[in-house]
């Protein structure tokens, strides 16, 4: 069988590479679109509209999934602009990558990406209403100044709206990126303030929004029928029995696509989802399992157990020094066992897509992706068209967390809309589709060893990681980095690694690979402090003590500074402060730290923990300290990530699991895959480390550290420590 | 059949098979988008919508259950005076993230609202406790319900 991933990841990256520079504003903004509104309103570049009433339209290029993105990248442009935000309206863009660059919900790469060349957007245009003034009132554009909503003279009392101005605006010169001057952080009026998200308004009125509130004259509706089983091919179904349903419309098999993630199954369409979806059950489909139907978590986990008993790597990916010998001089060898089960996304918006097939072959899409400009590509891909001929609107999501950097549904959907021309199709997943059907963040297994010598210093780390094969693929969520922490503060290492073959699909889910990596590490790593009597948080200031941060790097986004050792060490100071990390918990409870760098953002978690009399996990407390950069842009929204982050981890540490049977996914919804809800909500306690770097993003940092700071506190409390996720009580009785 | 139900104060005749649940008759039969669909077995309360009165999950009650009932959505929620300080509260809070399972947090808090306008802070969790927040805006909401609680407390004394 083919690997059932790679093009997906493929269009992810190649939608993503263009990312590193700033871009052309002029190549941009095409001066023939903007001399066309001499008089209504003035497209000032292809983020901008001035209207004559002074009112400001600002694009959000953005797909937006509750990241708060629709809200902070325009007011990152308004900033600039110094647009009065009062008489700002967002309007979401369209897919467009020639217009605005590269579009995508993931890896929280939104805020690195685009503080820059967002901001000179908007100061391109301010530059353009001044010199609209200065022509005007004929004197040196150096003289004028702005206001929010207004262009000033520095001495003079003249002044003109931007609204006044936007026509003259629009023909002047668009400037060269390089020569804008951004503002001083000092003199920000927008990016620092707290402001609710632009879409609230309308959903608190429960207007149509989201991708599954799309609807179209003449829609119809659509469910997919596939095997639970992965991989599995379709060899009959009773389309007839399915047809003659209440209100179904027609029923058709479609054919499986592993390029672009297309698996073999039915659709059954009708005008109502429910009668679709209920029409399912007349199928009967017959289904080839093929060799995958054996596979299963426990088998995984055995293979593992087999791996590291017959020492069998397939590769060693980390080395350095004499590890042998460091484990031979040791005056302790600590080795323990670590395990993290698959888990689902389950985004609260199950998968949907809205798809039309005009009479001439171009497709039409109405879709709730986190990468709609993969999702053209592989649509176009799919049906032998251009890209250009697909067009993509981007719809509010309801939640993402990487599930929609997949567009396999959007495939779904277009390769159903193409037996359908002229007809709308709405396919809808059901909440039981959604579970067994995703692209799961990876278990894993980790056999780990840990030298200390007689002065307690760690002098050997080794890791024997037993994961997944998925292929080749640019981006692998799977994977482990060599420089893996404490790799570079240990001077004898060896990472190796077994890769398991599956069908089971994997991919990114929020904080990829760190949201399992940081429980393993930092769990270790606490065993080594108690091991040598100190601390967590002391091993990890005396580890990396006296580090310099590393050379600026390039990374995914471009330029990026390198890991810096001070910046742990800051947040990790400061999150002892404000836990009070010397003094112990109230009588029963415990605390315990977890540190991790992801997505260049620094946090340090602290949770106070207790059991309660079932033994369940109860978490009190919960202090971090994250440092992403010199700015926060908009404290509402970072705040909500950072809270949402640390949630959500608790959730997967205390109670979240896939388990493969058969070669399918056992659970199914909500009932077997718990999320958190109200009553587990802890205090939650956030402060900033600002620091002189450029800001990142907040979508996903803060949430490694909180599992293992979760789990060391049970080990504080108990003595008893959690190797395997989700934590099992039983360990606790 | 019909179904004869009145929708914010709207009657409206529903010609659909009486099992359908009450969540699809509103989206695809009438166009009323606002409840929204989460997991079709009534466990996270992203359907909430009042029948009657009570909360009550559209996703697991069938459109014959409802047949001659008073069902109010969403989309009505601003023309009470509770659902309007809710509706203010969750936005000057910035409670949400995504978004999507905020019609039924606010549709369940209304009701819990409107039966005990004063709730402790166990039982806004005890009532709350059944919709799922997956971006986990827990804290937001909690607090928005508290705060709107004691404002309406205030404007009584």
């Amino acid at each position: 069988m083919s690997e059932p991933i790679t093009l997906s990841r493929r269009l992810f990256l190649k939608s993503s590479a263009v990312a590193g520079g700033g871009f052309a504003l002029a190549a941009t903004f095409p001066m023939a679109a903007r001399a066309t509104a001499v008089s209504g309103p003035a497209d000032l570049n292809a983020f901008i509209t001035v209207h004559p009433d002074n009112s400001i339209t600002i694009v959000g290029k953005n797909p937006e999934i509750g990241q708060g993105i629709k809200t902070m990248l325009p007011m990152l442009i308004a900033e600039e602009l110094d647009a009065d935000w009062d008489n700002v309206t967002i309007e979401q863009a369209d897919t467009d990558a020639a217009k605005y660059g590269p579009q995508l919900a993931g890896g929280s790469f939104a805020t690195p990406m685009n503080w820059i060349p967002m901001r000179q957007a908007g100061a391109a245009a301010r530059a353009m209403l001044i010199a609209a003034a200065a022509q005007r009132w004929g004197v040196p554009a150096s003289s004028l100044a702005t206001e929010p909503g207004r262009v000033v003279e520095k001495t003079g009392s003249r002044s003109a709206t931007f609204g006044e101005l936007a026509a003259d605006a629009a023909m002047m010169e668009v400037p060269e990126a390089d020569s804008l001057t951004l503002k001083d952080q000092a003199d920000f009026r927008i990016i620092g303030r707290a402001i609710g998200g632009v879409d609230s308004p309308r959903i608190v009125r429960g207007e149509p929004i989201f991708g599954v509130d799309t609807q179209l004259d003449g829609m119809v509706y659509a469910a997919f029928e596939r095997s639970p089983v992965f991989g599995a091919k379709l060899v009959s179904a009773d389309l007839d029995a399915a047809k003659a349903q209440t209100g179904v419309i027609d029923a058709f098999t479609i054919a499986g696509n592993p390029e672009v993630e297309l698996v073999d199954g039915i659709a059954v369409i009708a005008d109502n989802w429910w009668l679709a979806n209920k029409a399912r059950r007349a199928l009967s489909p017959q289904w080839d399992n093929g060799e995958w139907a054996s596979h299963s978590t426990a088998g995984y986990a055995q293979a593992a157990k087999d791996a590291w008993a017959a020492g069998r790597s397939d590769e060693v990916f980390a080395a350095k020094g004499d590890v042998d010998a460091a484990f031979a001089e040791a005056d302790q060898v600590l080795e323990a066992e670590y395990s993290y089960p698959f888990l689902a996304h389950v985004a609260m918006e199950p998968m949907n897509c809205t798809a039309l097939m005009h009479g001439d072959g171009t497709m039409e899409m109405w879709a709730p992706s986190q990468t709609p400009q993969g999702g053209q590509q592989a649509v176009a891909s799919y049906l032998g068209l251009e890209p250009s001929q697909v067009t993509v609107h981007i719809t509010r999501m309801g939640g993402g967390f990487g599930r929609r950097l997949n567009n396999d549904y959007m495939v779904q959907v277009a390769a159903i809309a193409k037996e359908m021309p002229g007809t709308p199709v709405q396919l809808i997943w059901s909440r039981e589709d959604d579970v067994r059907s995703d692209f799961y963040r990876p278990a894993g297994w980790h056999k780990l060893r840990a030298a200390v010598n007689a002065e307690g210093k760690l002098t050997g780390w080794a890791d024997h990681f037993v994961t997944f094969d998925l292929g080749d693929g640019a981006y692998n969520p799977a994977a482990m980095p060599a420089e893996e922490f404490p790799a570079k503060y240990v001077d004898n290492l060896k990472f190796e690694q077994t890769k398991l073959k599956s069908a089971v699909p994997m991919g990114a889910l929020r904080a990829p690979t760190s949201n399992a990596l940081a429980f393993v590490m930092q769990s270790f790593l606490d065993e080594v402090a108690h091991a040598t009597g100190k601390d967590l948080p002391t091993l990890m200031l005396e580890l990396t003590d006296g580090v310099e941060a590393e050379p600026m790097t390039q990374g995914f986004v471009g330029p990026q500074p390198g890991f810096s050792a001070p910046r742990l060490q800051d947040v990790t100071r400061k999150v002892m402060e404000m836990s009070n990390w010397g003094q112990p918990a109230p009588e029963g409870h415990a605390k315990g730290f977890g540190f991790y760098y992801s997505h260049m953002g620094y946090f340090a978690e602290v949770v106070e923990a207790s059991l309660d009399e079932r033994n369940n996990p109860v978490v009190h407390n919960v202090w971090a300290a994250g440092d992403v950069g010199s700015q926060i842009i908009n404290p509402f929204g970072a705040m909500n990530q950072v809270e949402g982050s640390i949630i959500d981890g608790i959730g997967q540490a205390i109670q979240l699991a896939v388990e493969i049977e058969g070669g399918a996914a056992k659970q199914s919804n909500f009932h077997n895959y718990p999320l958190p809800r109200m009553p587990m909500t802890p205090q939650i306690h956030v402060e900033w480390v600002l620091s002189d770097n450029a800001p990142t993003g907040l979508g996903e940092p803060a949430l490694p550290p909180v599992i293992p700071a979760l789990t060391n506190a049970l080990f504080a409390l108990t003595g008893k420590r959690v190797r395997s996720l989700p934590i099992d009580k039983a360990i606790f009785a | 059949m019909a179904y004869s139900v009145t929708i914010n104060g709207e009657t409206r005749e529903i010609d659909a098979p009486g099992e359908m649940p009450l969540l699809w008759a509103l989206r695809n039969e009438l166009g009323m988008v606002g409840t929204k669909f989460g997991c079709g077995i009534g466990m996270c309360g992203a359907c909430t919508v009042h029948v009657e009165g009570q909360a009550t999950r559209s996703c697991s009650m069938t459109l014959a259950a409802v047949d001659g009932k008073q069902v109010s959505t969403v989309e009505a929620l601003g023309e009470t005076p509770v659902g309007q300080a809710l509706q203010q509260a969750w936005l000057e809070d910035d409670v949400m993230q995504c978004g999507y399972c905020q019609a039924g947090q606010l549709m369940n808090a209304t009701a819990l609202l409107n039966t005990n306008p004063n709730p402790s802070d166990e039982e806004i969790d005890a009532a709350m406790q059944g919709n799922i927040c997956r971006c986990a805006c827990y804290k937001r909401i909690h607090s928005a319900i508290a705060r709107v609680a004691r404002d309406e407390e205030t404007a009584n004394v």
